[in-house]
């Protein structure tokens, strides 16, 4: 034991004398969560739309006034009939038109419910669903706002699915997908490295000779990146606590465990390319080519997994980061707990096994 | 195994898919003795040699290092040996003295021990200025030595150096050497790989392989008697060309 933590300790020197790993390490997540949340969003901003008013009553006109008093949409025309819809979409300009049904506010009263008609310009996808949110959350809005001066409960129904995102703020969706990315890029990438890097410097032959055991080289190199992630991924929460105001509705020591669950899967395949890899160079291609980029395009972080191509759905499956983003969206965003999340959980710890296994294999294989 | 040696191979051999790299090598080192390893590149030296220092299973044969057999107690050849390769061993970003500690502490060595010997390795090296700074900052030749005296910390039986002074000047080498048979006459025993002739010269014994074979082994005297050559140069010349 005290042979290891010797071996922990020089593991640490390496990593706060090097810059470059101290700057991936801490300036990453922060740089990262900063852009991310405040730069690169898909939130969107006076997207123009039109209306097709059929009823002209006093409700319709209050929605009109709530969403053309948004800083998310400006209301580019007023059309008078469906003819018309094809007409401005095809200008371009307009990426949504709101149709309200004839007799808007008598079937409000009547039957206490409405209907609103969402047509979105869907050559952006990504667009266009953040807009239909948008106007689904203003419409909801509206109805509670009926709602609270009356025992009646009114209802107005659009037709477009509802999200997940109740306060329209895409950073919420970043902050999952930002620290899934960062404890992946630390774990993985910095382990593969810094395990090449005994290679190639042949301080790798030097304590395979020594009496250390090889499990004892490998465990002691990652030790000290356990510790950093978990360092890290406390600082992404807490920034999307303070900085972004997101909160975390469920059990925080639930997501702390499902985070430790994902970095030990990003180290055992951090082990996994080391052994693959002969160069630092290598491994770091590796990592960004075959580790980086699926999380980023084919995780669920950016691009939604239901809009896929069929075969990139079924690709997303294997792959750790698109469970893990689940897992803590769903603890983050949802509150929900290990009944509703016992599945991803497992599918993590089934991979988990899996690679500590198969990278087991491969040193023994190595060594021969 | 003769109490003498502290080295025994016999047939020992390894084969790697269809090509045999060493083919049934066997030999004694006698302890004390500083044994000369010679061959070109891929005559199958350091095949053998990762073989006689644990991390490499051999495909058939015997050998018994430090009174261990490598087949079944290679962890306890691991602790009875020290280790120095041809590329540059110790790390660059740790201090020498965090080097010392580090390297100490793998061994097993005791807080007290590891101190006391940095302390008298740093005084024999004469760096007791430079022994806070980083490794990376000291010259090439300087570096050999460190690494030399490290692998030498925990008094193993038998130092393993392969091809320890390549890239260093003449000087340092003489030096090196020098260190070198201070350690053989305190016993150890020192198993050197080398493609400097003139170092083979300072052997007490030399064996010279080719394409995975043993084809010469004696003193370097006798080999130049046998092959009637002046020097080890020319014994070398002679077996490699075949």
């Amino acid at each position: 034991m005290k042979r290891f933590i010797g071996f922990v300790k020089k593991e640490f020197y390496h990593i706060f004398r090097d810059r470059r790993s101290l700057f991936i390490l801490f300036g990453m997540p922060v740089v990262q969560i900063l852009l991310f949340g405040f730069a690169i969003t898909n939130e969107i901003n006076n997207v123009d739309i039109a209306i097709l008013d059929h009823s002209k009553d006093a409700n319709t006109q209050e929605i009109i006034n709530k969403i053309s008093a948004s800083k998310y949409f400006s209301i580019n025309q007023l059309i008078s009939n469906e003819k018309e819809i094809e007409a401005v979409f095809k200008k371009g300009k307009v990426k949504a038109v709101l149709t309200f049904e004839k007799d808007f506010s008598k079937n409000l009263i009547k039957e206490n419910k409405a209907t609103v008609q969402i047509i979105a310009d869907a050559t952006d996808p990504n667009t266009a669903n953040t807009i239909s949110n948008y106007v689904n959350a203003i419409l909801q809005n509206y109805q509670q706002g009926l709602n609270k001066n009356t025992q009646i409960s009114f209802q107005i129904v659009s037709q477009t699915r509802m999200v997940y995102n109740p306060e329209l703020k895409s950073v919420f969706m970043f902050v999952p997908g930002v620290m899934t990315i960062i404890l992946m890029l630390v774990s993985a990438m910095m382990t593969s490295i810094s395990i090449t890097r005994e290679k190639e410097l042949g301080t790798m032959e030097i304590l395979l000779v020594s009496p250390l055991k090889p499990i004892q080289v490998i465990v002691g190199k990652v030790v000290p990146y356990i510790f950093l992630s978990v360092i890290n991924a406390t600082v992404i929460i807490l920034l999307g606590l303070f900085v972004f105001n997101m909160p975390v509705q469920g059990s925080m020591f639930l997501l702390g465990l499902e985070s430790v669950l994902f970095i030990i899967t990003a180290l055992a395949l951090g082990i996994l390319i080391s052994t693959i890899s002969a160069t630092q160079q290598t491994a770091m291609m590796i990592s960004l080519m075959g580790l980086m980029l699926p999380v980023i395009l084919l995780s669920g972080f950016i691009f939604p997994i239901s809009s896929m191509p069929m075969p990139l759905q079924i690709i997303s499956n294997i792959i750790p980061a698109k469970w893990f983003i689940i897992i803590i969206k769903g603890i983050m965003l949802k509150g929900v707990g290990l009944q509703y999340l016992w599945k991803e959980t497992l599918i993590l710890f089934g991979m988990t096994l899996f690679f500590i296994a198969l990278s087991v294999k491969k040193y023994k294989i190595r060594l021969e | 195994m003769n109490n003498q040696n502290v080295i025994e191979a016999e047939n020992l051999t390894k084969i790697f898919g269809d090509f045999t790299a060493v083919n049934a090598i066997s030999f004694e080192v006698k302890r004390g003795e500083i044994f000369g390893f010679l061959g070109a590149n891929g005559a199958g030296k350091t095949t053998a040699m990762k073989m006689l220092i644990g991390i490499l299973n051999p495909t058939s044969g015997k050998a018994n290092v430090a009174g261990f057999d490598v087949f079944s107690d290679a962890n306890n050849i691991k602790k009875n040996i020290g280790y120095m390769s041809q590329k540059f061993a110790l790390y660059d970003d740790l201090t020498i003295k965090e080097n010392i500690t580090f390297f100490g502490g793998i061994y097993g060595l005791t807080r007290a021990r590891i101190k006391e010997k940095a302390n008298t390795l740093i005084i024999e090296l004469g760096l007791q200025e430079v022994s806070n700074q980083l490794v990376g900052s000291l010259p090439l030749g300087w570096k050999q030595k460190l690494a030399f005296s490290v692998s030498l910390i925990h008094d193993p039986k038998i130092v393993f150096l392969d091809e320890p002074t390549g890239g260093v000047d003449p000087i340092t080498r003489r030096q090196f050497w020098e260190m070198i048979y201070k350690a053989a006459n305190k016993g150890t025993t020192v198993f050197v790989t080398t493609h400097y002739m003139d170092e083979a010269e300072y052997c007490d014994r030399v064996s010279i392989m080719v394409n995975g074979k043993i084809e010469a082994l004696n003193t370097p005297k006798k080999l130049k008697e046998q092959y009637k050559v002046k020097t080890m140069n020319d014994v070398f010349l002679k077996l490699a060309r075949g």
